[in-house]
């Protein structure tokens, strides 16, 4: 049966998905590395992926319109954004302990609106795959690159424009300035609290949009807990990309590949214990972060609070 | 006359700068107490005084990082408001930090243009950047590459890209906070090169410093501050450096301690061919040898990050030697734990005085019997014998001078100069065989540097063996029988005292080993 694996078919199917599933860990990623880049280390995303989450399902199930579903996703990660700036910036809170209050938070919140909105599990009709005359013809290619929703494809783009972003406008230099010496950027007259802020709140924004891929996009339910550890993932993609978003871009390919594959060794009833397939994308994380651990450089002011009198 | 109005940079000069009544509070300090500053186009204006006379203050106020409760600045003769750094930097201030103020990270040409808006909107201009920088560097005699990244630079480039950053925002008033206190003495000179440069060129210069000597050299005013107050202004022509120190300290202070005779005992301490690595991986030490005797002050001289902080880790057992031996009276403790070397009465007097010799949050007599506190009659059977650590502590206070509202205070609420001296008599008291000392002396003021210094030689005198790693070459020519020259983690020589001159010893530090030097032989 393990040869099943390698047919053609079976191959292009686990490639297809694999790019798919990658679409929630590029947005949470790529979002929190924005708020690392700036020395702000958000391990609230999971809570604000999973009120994203929600907010994307019950606004579309109840209104019919997808689009206004992303729209109050981004809007309830904005507000989580929002508050942990104000945690994290103004009453300067230790960054590990209240990114896990805001993961509870968000797991506890979205559950409860879970069962007083909705009670029961539903399905709404996500965003289709987009047809791209030609290129979705092509035999393979086209079924693995070319046949997704506006989402992926939106997740894809993310990544060179986060490049962009953070390399080549003057906006970016401010981020990387107020991540690595925040002191010398506020001599300078950056305002390192509204540079945190604008972070902290595009990451909160990018999780929310996480959080509607997954309930709108490409598993189009909603369930407690349904993220189940993958914003967790997402942070420690950040490290393994190296604060570059390319690099987070091959971590999340790597995991949503191997993700994609236990689904298939499952589907597919190869004799390995699912309890033991749906381990390997956690296990992948521990081992990667310790290969790559000494290998990356954080930024300087990571987890640091700023304040101006030293 | 526009045409003289105007600098090399092409900004307007600020003919003259004047701070008046300068009145700043902070809960329970008066940090500045109606203070009066001025400063002209073209000259030196040395700002003098001791740790705490409210030096940094009066220059936070002026570059708008901290808000005056009173007083005044009159700018070319009218009243200006500084509320934050892009006010001061609008109007021609601009500032190096003592702690350089730039990215490592970013490029040259990044922190340069870190803040300022941009000709191409959101998106950075760096080309443009880059060729206004090589226009400024060429003009002041800078030499400087634009995409170099920061953490490749040395400290003294370092400085010249704050002075050319000051330079791009059109400073035409500079504030340079103890711009020398890293440098090599010709780093030193090179920079008071471009300082004279500038003061010809009419901008105005304020130049903080302990350092007399170079106040005297570059200045043309001085002011003493002490205590928050103007204690007066006057020509450097017309005072002299002992002057200048009785002024600042407010009595008379001597610079170089008594001595006494050099007798040399046998050798205690000694390294062959020791080496390590850095905190970054790369080589720390390659290959370091040499011998202390009783009864001797080796001295370390070198630039920050050249392997002082590996030597020192290396010898108290706190960073693994990978290849070489260590030798305390002739026994091999390479490589033992800190415990078993500082057993065999070695005591350290380490850099990081806050961080690595004392807790904070301990009170004084707890930091004062760190070190034995396992020992009688501090404890007995695991259990602390109060009495015995209290007794020890008045004992010390007494002894040292440590000024404490009492031993039951939180270390951390000390000065800096006494806490030293709680480091000092803890290491001390023990009567120690060698005796390891870490810049010693970094930001204390005169009354405790004397202190400390006295404390050393008196250990030599009494037959101690005493290395002295320190950044201030003015220190080690003071204490020194010996000196070492470290440079990247080598040493380039040692030579005795007699034969020790502020220049041999720069162009060692710089990597240059003059002909004349004898190569180390060992």
């Amino acid at each position: 049966m393990i040869t099943e694996l390698f047919s053609t078919t079976v191959l292009i199917g686990i490639l297809a998905s694999g790019i798919r599933l990658a679409t929630p860990y590029l947005y949470a990623a790529i979002g929190e590395t924005f708020s690392q880049k700036s020395g702000v280390l958000n391990l609230g995303v999971e809570g604000q992926m999973l009120l994203g989450c929600f907010a994307a399902f019950y606004v579309t199930f109840t209104t019919g319109s997808l689009w206004l579903g992303l729209l109050a996703a981004i809007a309830v990660g904005a507000l989580m954004g929002l508050a942990m700036a104000f945690v994290t910036v103004n009453l300067r809170a230790q960054q590990g302990i209240s990114g896990i209050g805001f993961y509870l938070f968000g797991l506890g919140m979205s559950d409860l609106l879970f069962q007083r909105l909705m009670g029961t599990v539903e399905t709404v009709q996500g965003f289709p795959k987009i047809y791209i005359p030609g290129l979705s013809e092509i035999p393979g290619i086209g079924e693995i690159f070319f046949n997704q929703n506006i989402l992926v494809y939106g997740a894809y783009l993310l990544v060179p424009l986060a490049w962009f972003v953070l390399n080549k406008t003057t906006l970016g230099l401010k981020i990387r300035a107020v991540g690595e010496n925040p002191d010398a950027a506020d001599s300078l007259g950056v305002n390192v609290a509204r540079v945190r802020y604008f972070t902290i709140i595009l990451g909160g924004i990018l999780s929310g949009v996480a959080g509607a891929s997954l309930s709108i996009a490409l598993l189009n339910v909603f369930q407690q807990n349904m993220t189940s550890g993958l914003g967790f993932i997402a942070v420690a993609l950040v490290y393994f990309g190296a604060w570059h978003p390319v690099g987070v871009l091959g971590g999340a390919l790597l995991f949503s590949m191997v993700n994609s594959l236990q689904l298939w060794v499952q589907v597919l009833g190869i004799p390995i214990p699912s309890d033991i397939a749906v381990m390997m994308p956690y296990v992948l994380t521990i081992l990667v972060l310790v290969a790559t651990v000494s290998r990356v450089r954080a930024p300087s002011a990571l987890t640091k609070p700023f304040e101006r009198d030293e | 006359m526009t045409e003289s109005n105007l600098l090399p940079s092409g900004q307007k000069r600020i003919d003259s700068l004047e701070m008046r009544g300068i009145t700043k509070r902070f809960p329970g300090v008066l940090a500045s107490d109606h203070v009066n500053f001025d400063v002209k186009s073209g000259e030196v204006h040395a700002l003098l005084g001791e740790n705490g006379a409210g030096k940094s203050t009066l220059m936070k106020i002026l570059y708008g990082l901290y808000h005056p409760d009173e007083g005044t600045v009159l700018l070319n003769g009218e009243p200006v408001t500084i509320s934050s750094p892009t006010d001061s930097i609008n109007l021609g201030i601009g500032m190096i930090h003592q702690h350089f103020m730039l990215v490592p990270t970013l490029t040259v040409a990044e922190n340069v243009a870190l803040g300022l808006p941009s000709s191409r909107g959101a998106l950075t201009d760096l080309d443009k950047v880059s060729n206004r920088i090589l226009e400024l560097a060429k003009i002041y005699g800078l030499k400087i590459d634009p995409d170099a990244y920061v953490w490749q630079l040395s400290v003294g480039q370092q400085q010249r890209v704050e002075i050319i950053k000051a330079l791009y925002r059109g400073a035409a008033l500079l504030i340079l906070d103890e711009p020398t206190a890293v440098l090599t003495p010709q780093e030193v000179d090179e920079l008071f090169v471009i300082m004279r440069q500038m003061v010809r060129d009419g901008h105005a210069l304020i130049f903080i410093s302990h350092k007399l000597h170079e106040v005297v050299e570059i200045c043309n005013r001085v002011t003493v501050l002490r205590n928050g107050r103007t204690i007066g202004t006057r020509p450097t022509a017309e005072t002299t450096k002992q002057a200048l120190a009785n002024w600042m300290v407010g009595r008379e202070v001597g610079f170089a301690p008594d001595r006494g005779e050099t007798k040399l005992g046998e050798v205690r301490l000694s390294l062959d061919n020791v080496q390590c690595g850095s905190d970054r991986g790369t080589p720390g030490l390659r290959g370091v040898s040499f011998d202390v005797c009783s009864g001797e002050i080796l001295g370390f001289a070198g630039v920050s990050g050249n392997g002082q902080r590996e030597l020192a880790e290396s010898i108290t057992g706190l960073r693994k030697v990978t290849s070489g031996k260590v030798y305390l009276e002739g026994q091999d403790i390479t490589n033992m734990s800190p415990g078993d070397i500082m057993e065999r009465m070695l005591s350290y007097i380490p850099e990081e005085r806050m961080r690595d010799g004392m807790i904070k949050d301990f009170t004084v007599a707890e930091n004062m019997i760190l070190r034995e506190h396992q020992k009688q009659p501090y404890s007995k059977n695991g259990f602390l014998n109060l009495r015995g650590i209290a007794s020890h502590a008045d004992e010390l206070i007494q002894k040292f001078r440590v000024k404490t509202p009492s031993r039951e205070t939180m270390a951390k609420n000390l000065s800096g100069g006494n806490i030293q001296k709680i480091v000092l008599a803890r290491e001390i008291s023990r009567n120690p065989r060698a005796i390891l000392a870490a810049q010693p002396t970094r930001g204390l003021d005169i009354g405790a540097t004397e202190y400390v210094r006295e404390q050393l030689i008196e250990q030599r005198n009494k037959g101690a063996a005493v290395m002295l790693i320190s950044e201030d070459l003015d220190e080690i020519l003071a204490l020194s029988d010996r000196i070492a020259v470290i440079y990247e983690g080598q040493i380039m020589d040692i030579i005795t005292r007699e034969n020790a001159t502020p220049e041999k010893l720069g162009l060692l530090m710089a990597g240059v080993r003059s002909e004349d030097a004898t190569p180390v032989v060992k």
